[in-house]
């Protein structure tokens, strides 16, 4: 963080990661009896590429099933991908196979907080046991006193009153369970930390807390932010920059406030004027999608993943597939008609 | 308020018999509802939304017992009214939508079926007609292909899909009163706002008096006639949205509204609110369950709750904004 240099070199260069599932479609049994079919695949992630400068907060938002959290397992190296390359830090974590990951060093350096503070925690750890296990694992220096000096430091770090570190999961608040979800992804001082809906679970008024505290964290400790969520206020309110997933695929990215100012994706359209205006009895002037996403199973790689539910697509839409190109400084979007759009508004 | 409600809650308690203590769930809960109204009923967890509905419904736990109050609804009241004749009343007149359509569908029964279930036990449907009257309401929530889909079960439906079923199943019969228990939690934010909008128009449509549990207050503000603010078992403001939200009187609801993350909020702007829900096992719960929490609190605080009303907008506060 000392010199421009490092914090303009990405941290994490993502390209064209891909992430298929074989799909059985017949019982083993018919099988035997009939020839096999040639094997379908879910296309689960399809040719995702970008970049993550250090010390950014990215934002990725996309209904489930969008492939979201697959990206998210393929990042942090908890499964395989089927094509594509993950470099972080300069170093090819791809090629790393997951079996095994989780006792290498680069392990430390992409750490993860889980959507649900309550399921992720070991409901037979106490909250320091939870803190410490991925020191023990990852830094097995440190031992005894150090390790408990360090998960008290972590606590103070995350606001956890050290009355608490000796208390099981279930004798927790859903707020105290969040702290501890991110002491424990902090403690071995990852440098990519990744937020799969850190506060879905929590009120407003816990919301409000540990997003200060996130803000807080990612300044004094350096780290940068792979910011999952559904809720696009928050969304908005801490992330640089955002990546919109469709079926798969990136469709539009590009600085938070150029992407929910100035959505160019008929879908990232959909998302924004979905979100509530929060004025009474105004609305957005919006055009529900209609119909349910194309299945992700074996997709016409011409085809437009947002065919059939978008409001304005044309014949070209299903004879080739838009990639992502440059709308305008570092705003891209993957539709054929983005450009003509904003002009009509 | 309203001239004559389809549903007038008044003061209504409710208590759970638990091995650490009695816990006094809500306390006083009076709010109405008029006829094709929407009302939101706001708060954090543990603020009592879903033991109100619960309450209302006759649903409540065997641990929960309804100690005061009264809920008329038609001429009968719902908190005294015998198991049958809730039978009768639940899905005919009063429906409700439950949070997770997954849990609340039978995961082993076609949906069509489903729907048809409570048509043939309350909607004077003959036998013949249930498929076809079923397949008519999975059209009203505008679910494509709807006769194939009759035939799916539950496992085979996306969450969205599944949340259309149940309000298809709540609207069969179109009751005169819906609740609707956080119908879009968990949902995609584009799938929430259909949702939301098939269950305004619809409602809008028949006429029908809507209970909106919800604790995003950004849904409640768009759809919302009034909103009802709750916290720890107490109604604590009882406005129309749009005053509500230019003018909170209730600190509670202010801080709710100020840590609330808008369109052009930045975290600087968001309020944080300080401690915690009292714990409702506490015998010596102080009158106004918020005092612990509340920058404004002043010795007259510790005399019993005021209902204080302007207009039609009630606050219970001695120390309102």
């Amino acid at each position: 963080m000392t010199d421009a240099a490092t914090t303009d070199a990405p941290l994490l260069e993502v390209d064209g990661l891909c992430k298929f599932y074989p799909v059985q479609r017949d019982s083993p049994l018919k099988e035997m009896f009939r020839p096999a079919k040639a094997p379908s695949f879910l296309h689960a992630v399809d040719g995702v590429s970008f970049d993550l400068k250090a010390g950014e907060t990215v934002g990725l938002v996309g209904e489930s099933g969008c492939g979201k959290s697959t990206l998210v397992r393929l990042l942090t190296r908890l499964i395989d991908a089927s094509e594509g390359n993950i470099h972080l830090d300069g170093e090819d974590i791809g090629a790393m196979p997951a079996k095994g990951f989780g006792g290498r060093a680069q392990r430390a350096k992409v750490q993860m907080v889980f959507q649900d503070a309550t399921d992720s925690l070991n409901p037979r750890y106490t909250a320091a046991d939870a803190i410490a296990d991925p020191l023990r694992r990852l830094r097995p220096e440190l031992k005894g006193a150090a390790l408990k000096a360090r998960v008290s430091e972590l606590a103070e770090l995350t606001g956890l009153p050290q009355a608490l570190l000796s208390r099981f999961p279930h004798q927790l608040s859903g707020g105290q369970k969040a702290r501890v979800g991110i002491a424990r992804a902090i403690a071995v001082e990852p440098k990519l930390l990744i937020l799969d809906e850190p506060t879905s679970a929590l009120d407003v008024s816990v919301q409000v807390v540990i997003l200060r505290l996130l803000e807080d964290l990612k300044k004094r400790l350096g780290m940068s932010y792979l910011f999952v969520s559904h809720d696009l206020h928050v969304v908005h309110l801490l992330c640089d920059r955002v990546l919109v997933m469709y079926l798969g695929r990136i469709v539009e990215s590009g600085p938070a406030d150029k992407v929910f100012r100035n959505p160019s994706h008929p879908y990232t359209k959909a998302l924004v004027a979905s979100i509530p205006t929060f004025e009474p009895g105004v609305r957005h002037a919006r055009t529900p999608l209609a119909g349910e996403p194309r299945s992700p199973i074996d997709p016409d790689p011409k085809v437009c993943r947002f065919t059939g539910r978008c409001p304005s697509e044309t014949a070209r839409c299903s004879q080739e597939m838009p990639v992502l190109r440059r709308l305008e400084d570092g705003h891209e979007v993957a539709c054929h008609y983005a450009e003509l759009k904003q002009a009509a508004e | 308020m309203v001239a004559v409600p389809v549903l007038d809650v008044r003061d209504l308690s409710v208590e759970f018999r638990t091995r650490s203590g009695t816990v006094a769930a809500l306390d006083s809960v009076t709010f109405a509802v008029g006829k094709g109204e929407m009302i939101g009923v706001v708060g954090e967890s543990g603020s009592g939304k879903s033991v109100t509905a619960y309450a209302l419904m006759g649903i409540l736990e065997a641990a929960g017992k309804v100690t005061s109050g009264s809920a008329m609804f038609g001429g009968a009241d719902l908190l005294k009214a015998s198991e049958s004749d809730l039978e009768r009343l639940r899905g005919r007149e009063l429906s409700m939508i439950f949070q997770n359509p997954r849990v609340a569908l039978n995961p082993i029964r076609r949906v069509g079926l489903q729907i048809a279930d409570v048509l043939l036990r309350h909607g004077n449907v003959t036998r013949a007609d249930a498929p076809t009257r079923a397949i008519d309401m999975l059209k009203a929530v505008r679910i494509p292909d709807p006769e194939r889909r009759a035939k799916a079960y539950p496992f085979e439906l996306s969450g969205g899909m599944c949340q259309r079923i149940m309000i298809a199943i709540a609207l069969a019969c179109t009751p005169s009163l819906l609740i609707a228990d956080e119908p879009t939690t968990g949902l995609d934010v584009t799938t929430q706002a259909a949702i939301m909008d098939l269950i305004s128009e619809l409602a809008r449509e028949r006429g029908m008096a809507t209970v909106l549990i919800t604790h995003d207050l950004g849904m409640a503000a768009e759809y919302c006639d009034r909103i009802v603010v709750m916290h720890a078992g107490h109604v604590v403001e009882n406005a129309p949205t749009a005053e509500l939200f230019a003018n909170p009187r209730h600190p509670y609801t202010a801080k709710l509204i100020a840590a609330t993350p808008r369109p052009e909020s930045h975290l600087e702007d968001l309020v944080a609110i300080g401690g915690n829900l009292p714990d409702l096992r506490s015998p010596a719960l102080p009158p106004c369950r918020y005092s612990g929490r509340c920058e404004r609190m002043l010795p007259d605080c510790a005399q019993a709750l005021p209902r204080r009303t302007v207009g039609d907008a009630m606050v219970a506060c001695w120390n309102p904004l």
